[in-house]
């Protein structure tokens, strides 16, 4: 879908379409949007809602579903701080409708004209975007070498585990590791420790091959890891961060 | 704003209006501490810590940590009124009144009738000189008993509990007197110049 | 809102912002600090000052290269701190 930027950035009106459980601490929120006119894979929209006494709640979510998709999807997070996400990952339901405005930012997107390798690197539902990305991958059937490095707390926490599967399983050009910070099933062979320098080098790409870096999580994991990926060599400006934190800008 | 669409089930998070002789029109109760910075924390460092008091350009009294905590030390209990709308209610702190440091540096009237205040992280506020005498401010060390932590401003903050908390500026490092009333960090950016909780005065022109 | 905010955000994050005041994508647009010279696109400045305002910190020097507010009446907007802006044309 080609996208434009609509001379203005109006809110619109959304309904909840369907209500995905992902993980015990995550949802995916599938939207019917009416006048949508596309997005690149990274972008976000912002929410807002409204109480009924007028009182108004905004925030920022990355999409997680393709360009190529016909619905827009949110994933959200069960966070105790905030107050649209607790809404979004608690209260929300089907035919439920609530304001939106996107897509947003054009910093944080790749598509396949950006070119490869593709190096992701994801804590938590910081999944969401780099998910839209492989997701706009695999619809266009691309061999952009891409990876997936993916930090959860445990096994049942990996947001999006079955697609990916599905994805890695079906394509020989992608990898997706996961490594489980807080507790590993039986049997586990892969990491289970944050994302370190050692890591980055044994999964990712080596400088040389000047991989497009796109990283997304807690902001501890995002500092952490651009640090260690500039100390291993790879160019600054191929290396996009988004750092979670809520904003009500 | 009027024209978007009630989301159902949705209430917001606000804490309760309390008592309306507490609470400023606007605000609502919190239990918690929100943070809010202009920038990052910076590092404790009471080594090279130092507190001074400025006429313009002419330093009138300097203070290094040991120095500082040496001076009388007055304690508040205090409801602070923080401009994105939460309010909480007794909060207990302690450090040097305003006061206590102009008499310490001999001066029986404040010298000037507006004062800016200079902190770490190039963070400026403004406050009228008569906001901060007659035991209405302190430079605050200790929150609820305990050293102030960084992310509250720690190892000092200004305490103008009266006017909304973006004021009561952390990482303080100066108060330097003067003769007009030169816009902060947030004044000068849509804050209100004043900002008293009381008559809602949140952005300029309010 | 209770945030934690002393921890930054990306100036990505800012971007529907951003949108209300100008019609290019600022998150793309190159800044160069006045400070210290750095140049950075403005989707990965960090920015702070929860939901008072966005105020955006060069990450070489830490100072302060741009401020965005939004109140009831407007938008007001202060690049003191930055040398030049670039933003580049869509399509």
């Amino acid at each position: 879908m080609p996208v434009t930027d609509a001379p203005r950035l109006q809110w619109q009106t959304a309904e909840v379409r369907e209500i995905v459980e992902e993980t015990p601490r995550v949802r995916t929120i599938i939207l019917d949007v009416p006048s949508w006119h596309g997005h690149k894979a990274g972008q976000h929209i912002d929410v807002r809602l409204t109480a009924d006494d007028g009182y108004q709640a905004q925030r920022s979510y990355s999409i997680a579903s393709a360009p190529e998709s016909d619905h827009l999807m949110l994933s959200v997070e069960r966070i105790e701080e905030g107050e649209v996400s607790p809404y979004l990952a608690g209260e929300a339901r089907m035919g439920d409708k609530f304001e939106l405005r996107g897509p947003i930012g054009g910093y944080f997107v790749w598509t396949i004209a950006t070119g490869g390798p593709l190096f992701l690197i994801a804590g938590g539902s910081g999944v969401a975007p780099l998910m839209a990305m492989l997701r706009h991958r695999a619809a266009q059937k691309s061999t952009i070498p891409a990876t997936l490095l993916f930090s959860s707390r445990t096994y049942d926490d990996i947001i999006y585990r079955a697609e990916m599967e599905r994805l890695a399983a079906a394509d020989p050009h992608l990898k997706i590791v996961h490594t489980l910070t807080r507790g590993q099933p039986a049997g586990w062979t892969g990491p289970s420790r944050r994302i370190d320098s050692e890591m980055l080098v044994s999964e990712g790409f080596a400088p040389d091959a000047k991989p497009h870096i796109y990283i997304c999580g807690p902001t501890a994991l995002v500092e952490s890891s651009a640090r260690a990926l500039l100390a291993l060599g790879h160019d600054r400006a191929l290396i996009k961060t988004e750092r979670f934190g809520p904003t009500g800008l | 704003m009027s024209d978007s669409p009630v989301t159902r089930g949705f209430k917001g998070r606000r804490g309760p209006q309390g008592p309306a002789s507490r609470i400023p029109p606007g605000q609502h109760l919190t239990t918690d501490f929100p943070v809010l910075s202009a920038g990052p924390t910076p590092p404790i460092d009471l080594a090279s810590w130092s507190f001074e008091l400025q006429d313009g350009d002419t330093t009138l009294g300097e203070w290094d940590w040991d120095e500082f905590n040496a001076l009388a030390q007055t304690d508040v209990t205090v409801d602070i009124h923080c401009v994105t709308t939460w309010s909480k209610l007794d909060t207990h702190w302690q450090g040097v009144t305003i006061d206590t440091l102009l008499e310490a540096v001999g001066l029986a009237e404040p010298p000037g009738p507006f004062t800016l205040i200079h902190c770490d992280g190039d963070y400026t506020t403004n406050v009228p000189t008569e906001d901060l005498v007659d035991g209405k401010a302190m430079i605050a060390t200790l929150y609820e008993g305990e050293p102030l932590v960084g992310e509250h401003g720690g190892p000092a903050r200004l305490l103008v509990p009266h006017l909304y908390f973006w004021k009561s500026a952390k990482w303080v490092r100066s108060i330097v007197f003067g003769e007009t009333d030169d816009p902060g960090f947030w004044e000068d950016l849509g804050y209100h110049i004043y900002g008293d909780p009381w008559r809602e005065q949140r952005y300029a022109g309010d | 809102m209770h945030l934690h905010g002393d921890k930054p955000v990306d100036g990505n994050a800012v971007a529907g912002l951003f949108r209300e005041v100008f019609a290019l994508d600022l998150t793309t647009a190159s800044l160069i600090c006045a400070g210290c010279g750095a140049e950075a696109e403005i989707g990965s400045v960090r920015v702070f000052g929860g939901t008072m305002g966005a105020v955006f910190r060069c990450d070489g020097c830490d100072e302060v290269v741009m401020r965005l507010v939004r109140t009831p009446d407007g938008y007001w907007l202060d690049m003191q701190g930055a040398r030049r802006l670039f933003a580049r044309k869509v399509g």
